[in-house]
């Protein structure tokens, strides 16, 4: 899970993060306007490839995507599928 | 009555919200005709003061020319005031088959279809051209119209950085497998003033077999040797799948906008483009202003080549002078401020001293950006310059900033 998290947050960096803010596990980052939720789109395909699993629309939603905490806790739901 | 006062209370909050943030926007009434000078009532009710306009997207201070107000008079007396259809039932005439026609070969394209205005534009083209298999990849800065267009369209929709072409391309790796990919950026960017990399983006969409578009609202008319647009700037004429532009800016200044570009997408935008199919097309007065418009402009460069000059006059006298702008050679000048509330002091000084700019800050432009806005114009003689610029030294002297970087102005003001 620690490994998990450091991958996503590293992942939210280089893919939205464009200043030096710092990301920490429980950072808003839909809510918070570091994502664009229009941007969504391609977290939800590096999950998917990284980990080999679908999420479905109707679960990736920017309040599943809104930290890195609750990230990984969608990814572990259907890992344990 | 519907209209409660449980409703009532329900929006007087949120206005006082949006005017305790400071968000709550005013107009500033103008008593005449767009130009250069103008005379404004500001705050309302107070007596008339007569001020350099320098935040008008009036770019080739063509809104108030002689001739295009009296080609609109014209068009008003031979095709009426109205049409009172929309285009596929009777609200085509002659002229606006023949601005269609002329836009198209001003632009260098196969096609053209007028839009009510650019908004119109780019909020029905993406439902008109694409299906939930296809993919829009967008600059993070383009503008809010196409961002509604996106939000109509049923495809999926991803980002890349702005101006970034490495992470445009592993987003049009990450997508390749989608039936259709169009990349969509603006000309150049209304808010920072800096130009798209057209002839690198052609690449990429060549490589990846990708449709681009381009919205050249804030370029066409100026942008290019001949005012073509970016397009020619970038020397990419013919490579452009989608342009959309505006009437309402450079070319005029009044009202419309179009889709010019492959005419099947054209062709799809006529059959299926909802702000085309459900609403009139651009008034007759106005299309005829638009036609002697685009006569101006073919004729001569003349006012493009002034607007050049203007501009190059108008960023070595504020970088010369201290301040720091964002870089770019458009007409589009941003004064970087940095600060919020300096940004609204600095262009309330400004009033004061004759010159009417508007600051823009959080959330129009990024946290810690707010700048001043400047926009010049082919109608800016060089005394309207030269006053505008002695105001800005002189406020911007007020203020201490000139000369100081981003850094010290963030250290006396903060973010």
């Amino acid at each position: 899970m620690e490994n998990m998290k450091e991958i996503v947050r590293e992942y939210v960096i280089a893919e939205y993060v464009e200043d030096d803010s710092e990301i920490g596990f429980d950072t808003p980052l839909i809510s918070g306007g570091i994502v664009d939720s229009f941007s969504m789109v391609s977290l939800k395909r590096f999950l998917e490839n990284k980990y080999n699993i679908s999420l479905p629309d109707d679960e990736a939603t920017p309040e599943a995507f809104d930290s890195v905490n609750k990230i990984c806790n969608l990814v572990n739901k259907f890992l344990n599928k | 009555m519907a209209y409660s006062d449980k409703s009532r209370a329900l929006f007087t909050e949120t206005l006082t919200g949006l005017k305790d943030a400071g968000l709550f926007k005013q107009e500033r009434f103008i008593h005449s005709a767009q130009a250069a000078d103008i005379e404004v009532e500001f705050p309302t009710g107070s007596s008339l003061k007569k001020v350099i306009n320098i935040c008008a997207n009036n770019y080739l201070g063509l809104s108030s020319h002689p001739e295009v107000v009296k080609a609109a008079h014209a068009g008003l007396d031979s095709h009426g005031y109205g049409m009172s259809s929309v285009r596929f039932i009777c609200g085509t005439q002659d002229i606006h088959k023949k601005l269609e026609q002329m836009v198209t070969e001003f632009l260098g394209t196969e096609d053209t279809i007028l839009f009510p205005s650019c908004m119109d534009a780019n909020a029905g083209v993406f439902e008109a051209i694409l299906t939930k298999d296809d993919v829009m990849i967008s600059d993070r800065l383009v503008h809010a119209s196409i961002i509604d267009g996106i939000r109509l369209c049923s495809a999926m929709h991803d980002t890349f950085k702005h101006s970034d072409m490495e992470h445009l391309e592993s987003k049009l790796q990450l997508h390749n497998n989608r039936r259709l990919k169009v990349v969509i950026t603006d000309g150049v960017f209304s808010m920072d003033g800096d130009t798209a990399k057209l002839d690198e983006m052609v690449k990429l969409c060549e490589k990846y077999d990708a449709l681009l578009f381009v919205d050249d609202s804030h370029s066409s008319g100026f942008i290019g040797k001949t005012g073509r647009g970016t397009h020619e700037h970038c020397g990419v004429m013919g490579k452009i799948d989608i342009i959309t532009t505006t009437f309402g800016k450079a070319l005029g200044g009044a009202s419309g906008g179009c889709v010019s570009g492959r005419k099947e997408l054209v062709e799809m935008c006529r059959q299926k483009g909802r702000p085309y199919l459900f609403s009139n097309t651009i008034a007759p007065p106005i299309v005829a202003g638009v036609i002697k418009v685009l006569e101006i402009l073919s004729a001569s460069t003349e006012r493009r080549d002034k607007l050049e000059k203007n501009t190059e006059f108008w960023r070595n006298g504020l970088l010369d002078a201290g301040f720091i702008l964002k870089e770019g050679d458009t007409p589009i000048v941003p004064v970087m401020l940095f600060n919020a509330k300096l940004s609204q002091d600095f262009s309330k000084d400004l009033y004061e001293e004759g010159i009417y700019a508007i600051g823009f800050f959080f959330p129009v432009v990024p946290q810690g950006q707010a700048r001043i806005r400047t926009q010049i114009s082919a109608g800016h003689e060089m005394h309207h310059l030269e006053k505008a610029l002695d105001a800005f030294k002189k406020v911007g002297k007020k203020y201490n900033i000139l000369g100081k970087t981003k850094q010290e102005i963030i250290d006396m003001y903060g973010m």
